[in-house]
This record gives structure tokens, C-alpha cells and sequence, in this order.
């Protein structure tokens, strides 16, 4: 036995050889998380992962309960309100996770993007976060309809739609992603494999490569920062970062558990599919932005029809947000760019503009 | 002897590649296409009733009000404009497919997804909409509605 194994009992040397504990060590004792003016923002990513995990779990227990059909699925949810013991709190538990997860996954982004963390070599952990966060965005989507209710039902009517207004492509498009020509009972089930299934799937395979990615480049020190000769001072991960990580991740347990408590999920009516929309339907409000620019488009743009131009406005968006590594070259010299920073501060004044319009200006006028 | 078979530059290495690789993707395609074609959903009998007879009566619809009914698979809404008409239009809104209802206030054909109007004709006037409403040919037979796609 080697003499820096004594201070390990039998099991950790019987571990060792056979798991090589002894190199995780290594690794956790060599990572380290630089301290600057900055650091704060390093928490959301791990706020994100934590409330992951979280969907995770209540999701498991929902599947429980939950039946995939247009005749049992707001029944089964409405007796998991009503008739299941703390079923009214898994539910709200995931809903509000969920919510608070695509917050914290925007902080994140939005953070990483004006401390150009994405630049060199870490291009590729940008582009699966990028990757992630549309993956995100279709969780909700996909998970929004599962309770069969009426705003579920036409939100979406609407966002199964937008592919459709693409031309050749699109009625088929629309086809597969609904299972036939209207939503119906066959998109709920098409909409819950993805759900439970397929996103989970890809997502985890996503942030196993978005996770050792960070892991082999440590975390990004932003250049202003290294210009200023800063960020050198630094604290290793294990246990200070990752101690200082849980006081993030019990912070965001506790909005949560008072968000499920005092607002829990509600459930509406049921979907009926020969009813028209109700008055003031809206999507989620991580949505709401992009539904209310298609609310204020006209029904014509240069002869295209506008919700056409719209929807291929936030694909290009879209696009340009996962390319920016790409296009921000000066950042890449190492020069400083305030053009990015303009662009990233434009992107979230307009989402937030669009979001409070959609949430103020009135349904009916 | 198999070598002398084939090109004079391949030899068995290459031979085997091509083979693996070649078994590979018949064996990638053979997976892919049952489930690509799985997934398509299969096509439904489209409703190819023209015409449909409804359960309110004349009498029951109200002056400068609307309502919704069932034509074949698709809905459509029937609206009694305050001129005393009766009239019918398909309900799905061009835009992105909601439903439309009718407000009795502006007395327009209105969805309430994205803030569209159209007129009494059915014509869009004002919101996104790009298209008009298909109008349908409204019969009353004595307290009967009967409902005809145009021809």
C-alpha cells in the first residue's frame, strides 16, 4: 500500500483500484474557479442543471399519474390536483421549475454572451448551450399541451402552424409534427413521446457535452477582466465553488417551493376543439415575444405574407445567436467589440419590450 | 481466386471497407426508411359532406350574435348580422388556424389568437390575416338551417 493511501480506509483503496479514485481526485483538486468582479454570473449555469434535475424527478412522478389520450389527459391531471396526495405539488413543482429553469438558462446565455465567454476555444460549448436552449424551448412547448386545456389546445394550434406557412415543405411538415391535419388526440400522443422521451434523450447527451466541455476549459475569464491584468485570483472548485453553487441551487429550491405553494398550476378548461379561441389566449411567456410580433404584423410585407417574414425573422435570429463565435472576430484578436454587447443588449430590450406589450396592451382592441 | 476478380488497385483491405461500409449504410437506410414512413401519420377519409343540416333553429339565433357548428371535421360559425342575415363561414382562422367567434360590440367575424377582424363577408379587414374566410350558402327551410359548401 502506497503511503498516501493510509490516510483512505479499505474501501476507498478497494474503490480506487478498481474505479481509479485516485485520478478523480487529481482532477478535483486541479479545478479551479478564477474570482473577479464577474463571478457571480458562473452561478446560473449550475442553477439551470439543478432545476434540470428537478424536472427530472417531478417528471417521474407525474408519468405516474398522467394518460397520454384527448379523452383521459385533462381528467388524469385534474385528478392528480384534486384526488392525489401532493399531486397538486408535483405539478406545480414542475411547472414552476420549469419556468424558472428557462429564466435561469436565459441569465446564463445572456450572461455568457456579454462576458464573451463564447470566444476561443470554447465556440462549441456556445453552440451546445445554444442547442440546449432550443431543445428547452421545445420541452415547454411540447409539455404545455399534455393537460389538454383550452389555451394549451390553441397554443398549439398556432405554434404547430407556423411551419405550415412555409411553402412546399410546409403543409407537410405541419402533418408530421400534429400526426394529421388538425391537432387531435394523435399530436397529444406525438407531443408526449417527444416529451418524455425524445427531448430527455438528446438533452442529456447535450449536457454531457456541454458539461465536459466547461469541465476541459474551465470557466471563461471575460477579456475585460484580462486586460486589466485581473482574474488571476482564483478558488478551487472543490469545496468552496461547488459550497457557494448550493447556496444558488437551495436559493432557487426556495422561490420555488414558495411559487408551488402559493400559486400552483392551474388547469383551466378543458380543450375542445369546436370552440372558438378564448379572449386573451397567450403562450408562455418565454414565447410571448415572438407571439406578440406576430400579433402586430401586418397581414402583408412587401407582398410576402407577414407572418412568413416573421417566423423566418426569428429562425435568422436564431441562427445569428449560434453564430456569433463565428462572426465576432475582434473578440477572437483579442480586441474589445462593443458592437456585440449593443446587439446583446438590443436582443433582450426588444424581448422584454414585446414581452410587457403582450402582457399590458388590451386582447380586444 | 477473388482478387483477380476485381480492380487491380483494390485490394483485400479495400475490398473489405467497401463491403462494411457499404453493409452499413444498407443496413442505416433498411432502419431509416420503415421509420421515417412510420412516422408520417397515414391520411384520414377527408369529410366530403357538402352540405349540413343543423341543430339550432332560426328562431334560436339571435340578432347580431354568432355561433360555432360542426361542418364535417372542420368548424364553422354561424353568424346572424344585425342587417337580420343569416350567414356561414368556414371558423379557422387564415392566419394560423384558430378559431374564430363572432363580436357582437364591432360586429366582426374576430379571433382572438392573434387580434384578426373580417367583415361580414367574411373579407379580413384589419390584424394579420392574410386571406378571407370561405363563405358557405346558407338555406332556412321552414325552421330548418341547412348549410352548402358554394359549388
Amino acid at each position: 500500500m502506497e503511503p498516501q493511501d493510509a490516510k483512505h480506509g479499505k474501501l476507498w483503496t478497494w474503490l480506487d483500484e478498481r474505479v481509479g479514485l485516485k485520478e478523480l481526485d487529481k482532477l478535483a483538486k486541479k479545478k479551479q474557479v478564477p474570482v473577479h468582479r464577474h463571478s457571480v454570473w458562473y452561478y446560473f449555469g449550475g442553477m439551470t442543471l439543478f432545476l434540470f434535475t428537478i424536472q427530472v424527478a417531478t417528471g417521474i412522478l407525474l408519468l405516474l399519474y398522467y394518460r397520454p389520450s384527448s379523452g383521459e389527459a385533462y381528467e388524469s391531471v385534474q385528478f392528480l390536483m384534486t384526488e392525489v396526495q401532493f399531486g397538486w405539488l408535483v405539478r406545480s413543482l414542475h411547472a414552476w421549475s420549469a419556468n424558472l429553469m428557462i429564466f435561469t438558462l436565459f441569465v446564463h446565455l445572456f450572461s455568457t454572451l456579454m462576458l464573451r465567454a463564447y470566444r476561443r476555444p470554447r465556440e462549441l460549448t456556445w453552440l451546445s448551450g445554444a442547442g440546449l436552449m432550443a431543445l428547452t424551448m421545445a420541452f415547454g412547448f411540447t409539455g404545455y399541451l399534455l393537460p389538454w386545456n383550452k389555451l394549451a389546445f390553441f397554443a398549439t394550434s398556432v405554434g404547430t402552424d407556423i411551419p405550415g406557412v412555409f411553402p412546399v415543405v410546409g403543409p407537410f411538415l405541419r402533418r408530421l409534427l400534429r400526426g394529421g391535419d388538425e391537432v387531435t388526440g394523435a399530436t397529444l400522443t406525438r407531443f408526449y413521446g417527444i416529451h418524455v422521451a425524445v427531448l430527455p434523450l438528446i438533452v442529456t447527451l447535450l449536457l454531457g457535452l456541454h458539461l465536459f466541455f466547461v469541465q476541459k476549459h474551465g470557466m471563461s475569464v471575460p477579456p475585460e477582466v484580462e486586460r486589466e491584468g485581473g482574474g488571476k485570483r482564483v478558488m478551487p472548485f472543490l469545496p468552496n465553488f461547488l459550497l457557494r453553487d448550493a447556496v444558488g441551487w437551495l436559493a432557487a429550491l426556495g422561490v420555488l417551493a414558495a411559487l408551488a405553494a402559493f400559486y400552483p398550476a392551474e388547469l383551466g378548461e378543458k380543450a375542445d376543439p369546436f370552440q372558438p379561441a378564448p379572449i386573451g389566449i397567450k403562450p408562455e411567456w418565454y414565447f410571448m415575444f415572438m407571439f406578440q410580433t406576430l400579433k402586430l404584423l401586418p397581414s402583408h410585407i412587401l407582398g410576402i405574407e407577414g407572418e412568413l417574414v416573421g417566423i423566418l425573422a426569428f429562425g435568422l435570429g436564431g441562427a445569428f445567436l449560434a453564430a456569433i463565435p463565428f462572426l465576432d472576430r475582434r473578440t477572437a484578436r483579442g480586441e474589445t467589440n462593443r458592437l456585440f454587447s449593443w446587439i446583446a443588449l438590443a436582443i433582450i430590450l426588444y424581448m422584454l419590450v414585446l414581452t410587457y406589450l403582450g402582457y399590458t396592451m388590451s386582447a380586444t382592441k | 481466386m477473388p482478387e483477380e476478380t476485381l480492380q487491380p488497385n483494390m485490394d483485400r483491405r479495400n475490398f473489405l471497407n467497401w463491403f462494411l461500409g457499404t453493409a452499413a449504410g444498407a443496413f442505416l437506410v433498411s432502419v431509416l426508411y420503415p421509420v421515417s414512413r412510420y412516422l408520417i401519420p397515414p391520411k384520414v377519409e377527408e369529410s366530403t359532406a357538402r352540405s349540413v343540416m343543423l341543430s339550432i333553429k332560426p328562431v334560436d339565433v339571435k340578432l347580431n350574435s354568432g355561433q360555432i357548428f360542426r361542418f364535417g371535421n372542420q368548424p364553422a360559425i354561424l353568424v346572424h348580422t344585425p342587417a337580420g342575415e343569416l350567414k356561414a363561414f368556414s371558423a379557422v382562422c387564415t392566419h394560423l388556424s384558430c378559431i374564430v367567434q363572432y363580436r357582437s360590440d364591432v360586429s366582426h367575424i374576430w379571433c382572438a389568437c392573434h387580434n384578426g377582424h373580417y367583415d361580414l363577408n367574411g373579407k379580413n379587414i384589419a390584424g394579420p390575416p392574410p386571406k378571407p374566410l370561405d363563405e358557405y350558402v346558407v338555406n332556412v327551410k321552414g325552421d330548418q338551417i341547412v348549410v352548402n359548401k358554394k359549388a
